[in-house]
């Protein structure tokens, strides 16, 4: 040890958090995101502009509405809350916390694309899929969903940055607790407030190289390589 | 075998209110952009819902508003071939022609698109994307795909719309091949009166989702029965006319008075009408002599049109001077082979024409 100067050794656990949080969250949006866009897509109704407005209003609410919101439906008191006080099962500053609050603002960005992306699909490529006979399903799973793939893809890596990125829900809904719920937005913040700037710093650049490979990725596969991707979608 | 349609939907401009009832052949549907022929085989194929009416093929009913039977596109085993041919862009020509035979065993459906490749001259394209093939090319794939599923009825909707010109007569043949062993109910969508004669044993007009002519395409063609049907079928010559007797009319836009060899109208109630005869129809005759026969008028040449290898002559039965010219709509458009017109094109005005009493008709308005 040498003497005024005491450096922690670097707890690597924000980033395994982090990316596990962010992996889970971003498989759920897919998901979740899909089959809401695939829902919407072809239905009208001045009422579901409403639906739309709701969808996307985790992208425009300051996080910390967002994690209000959530602390209020996951909290001990609320609905969903005492739902899973039934089960023993708390979610308010346990891991699932952090998943949930990345999957709720992620959500818009998966959402929004996938929308776009179905809606690009030539319609009468669909309609000639259900006069062969095809089922709903099918017409999705093999027609809609391969020629909309490259959509879906870069709304996933979005979706993935967004995620990622989650400071604000996550803090109000799973707090700061290291080792379960600290992630690294959550790790760059704590440690500015103790001012520890190396680690912060560190963070920060970790951060900024996990976004850059990832949007970099997504501008070069949809640039360069979507003409080829779309084809071998199917194989 | 045979498709009943008897349907009502409200469409943007007008009202699609079409009835009618097509055999185990070919019918072309022919009428204007916009006249709802498309609007029309999309609700037989089960991709629009009508707002009344019954669809019935052999002794299914696919829709009755009645009883709110509406049976999915996906049942009704009707395929549909797409103006824009609408081949799966991700799918090989093999996989696309296979894609409504995923119920079949392996081995069978493959034995199946083989055959249908061959059928459709497509042998050596199994493996091609739809992006490397020819609009006739195209066009072969998804009538393959279309025939593939063995449907009871086959709507065609502007087949030859996207192909050059030089493509489609090879094209045509090809489909009046495919109808000729198919032997079902067929409906083919188009715009072009060509076409829709060459294509078609029977005739559909369709004009703002009415019927407006239906039956035999020759009777059709020979008699248009409303002014409407004559410009569609590609009549160029109408003029309002008013009857003197049973066989015989006054002329108005031309100027003349005609024998016809059809009877007008029983009654005198309605003496107003029209008559049309075929640009080609129009004959040209020798001064001396035919000069007083029946239907023949001295004529003067007020402009001319010229195609490869017609001409078209814009003719008028009096004589104008260049400060009073004439409606367009007094002028008969006549139309023969350059040769014939090489003939006569130096001799002095008037010339003749003779508008022969079998070649007029007469329409009821």
């Amino acid at each position: 040890m040498r003497s005024g100067y005491n450096p922690e050794p670097m707890d690597w656990s924000p980033l395994w958090i982090s990316i596990a949080t962010s992996v889970t969250a971003t498989v759920i949006t897919l998901f979740l995101g899909l089959a809401t866009a695939a829902w919407r897509e072809g239905r009208k109704g001045s009422a579901l502009a409403l639906v739309d407005g709701i969808f996307l209003l985790p992208l425009v609410l300051p996080p910390t509405v967002v994690g209000f919101l959530l602390l209020l439906l996951f909290g001990r008191n609320g609905p969903l809350g005492q739902l899973f006080l039934k089960f023993d099962a708390t979610i308010v500053f346990s891991w699932p916390a952090t998943v949930i609050a990345a999957t709720v603002v992620a959500f818009p960005l998966m959402y929004l694309t996938a929308r776009a992306a179905l809606e690009q699909v030539e319609p009468s490529l669909l309609q000639a899929a259900r006069t062969l006979g095809a089922s709903e399903w099918r017409v999705f799973r093999e027609v809609a969903l391969p020629l909309a793939w490259p959509g879906v893809l870069a709304g996933t890596i979005l979706s993935f940055a967004r995620a990622l990125g989650e400071f604000g829900a996550t803090l109000m809904l799973a707090g700061n607790i290291p080792g379960r719920t600290e992630t690294i937005p959550i790790a760059i913040y704590f440690a500015v407030e103790a001012n520890e700037m190396t680690q912060a710093a560190t963070w920060c650049l970790i951060d900024i190289g996990i976004s850059l490979a990832l949007l970099a990725g997504l501008y070069y596969w949809t640039h360069l390589q979507a003409p080829e991707r779309v084809r071998l979608a199917r194989r | 075998m045979s498709l009943e349609v008897q349907i009502e939907k409200k469409l943007p401009d007008f009202t699609l209110d079409v009835s009618f009832r097509a055999e185990a052949e070919p019918l072309s549907i022919l009428g204007a952009s916009g006249a709802g022929k498309t609007m029309l085989l999309r609700c037989i194929a089960g991709l629009e819902r009508p707002d009344r009416g019954r669809i019935k093929l052999n002794d299914r009913v696919f829709f009755d508003s009645e009883s709110g039977l509406n049976i999915p596109a996906r049942q009704r085993r009707v395929s549909m071939l797409f103006q824009n041919y609408a081949i799966f862009p991700h799918r090989t020509v093999a996989e696309n022609i296979g894609f409504g035979l995923e119920a079949l065993p392996r081995d069978e459906r493959s034995t199946r698109v083989a055959e249908l490749i061959g059928r459709t001259h497509l042998a050596g394209f199994e493996d091609r994307y739809s992006r490397t093939l020819s609009g006739g090319e195209q066009q072969r794939v998804a009538l393959a795909r279309a025939l593939a599923i063995e449907p009871e009825a086959l709507l065609l909707d502007e087949p030859l719309s996207a192909l050059d010109t030089h493509l489609r007569s090879q094209v045509e043949v090809q489909l009046q091949e495919t109808f000729a062993a198919y032997r079902r109910p067929t409906l083919l969508v188009t715009h072009n009166m060509e076409e829709a004669y060459r294509l078609g044993a029977r005739l559909l007009v369709l004009s703002r989702g009415r019927v407006i002519a239906s039956g035999a395409k020759e009777r059709i063609f020979q008699g248009p029965p409303s002014v409407e049907v004559a410009r569609l079928t590609g009549c160029k010559n109408i003029s309002r006319a008013r009857t003197i007797s049973d066989h015989s009319v006054e002329a108005l836009d031309w100027g003349c008075t005609l024998r016809l060899a059809q009877p007008t109208v029983q009654s005198t109630a309605q003496p107003t009408g029209s008559v049309g005869i075929r640009a080609h129809h129009i004959e040209f005759v020798e001064a001396n002599g035919a000069a007083n026969e029946e239907n023949v008028f001295p004529c003067w040449l007020v402009r001319s049109s010229e195609t490869p290898f017609r001409i078209t002559l814009f003719l008028s039965l009096q004589q104008h001077s260049l400060q009073s010219p004439q409606p367009e709509s007094a002028q008969l458009q006549a139309e023969v082979y350059k040769e014939k017109w090489q003939r006569f094109r130096d001799k002095p005005f008037p010339w003749h024409v003779r508008l022969r009493t079998d070649s007029l008709f007469w329409m009821k308005e």
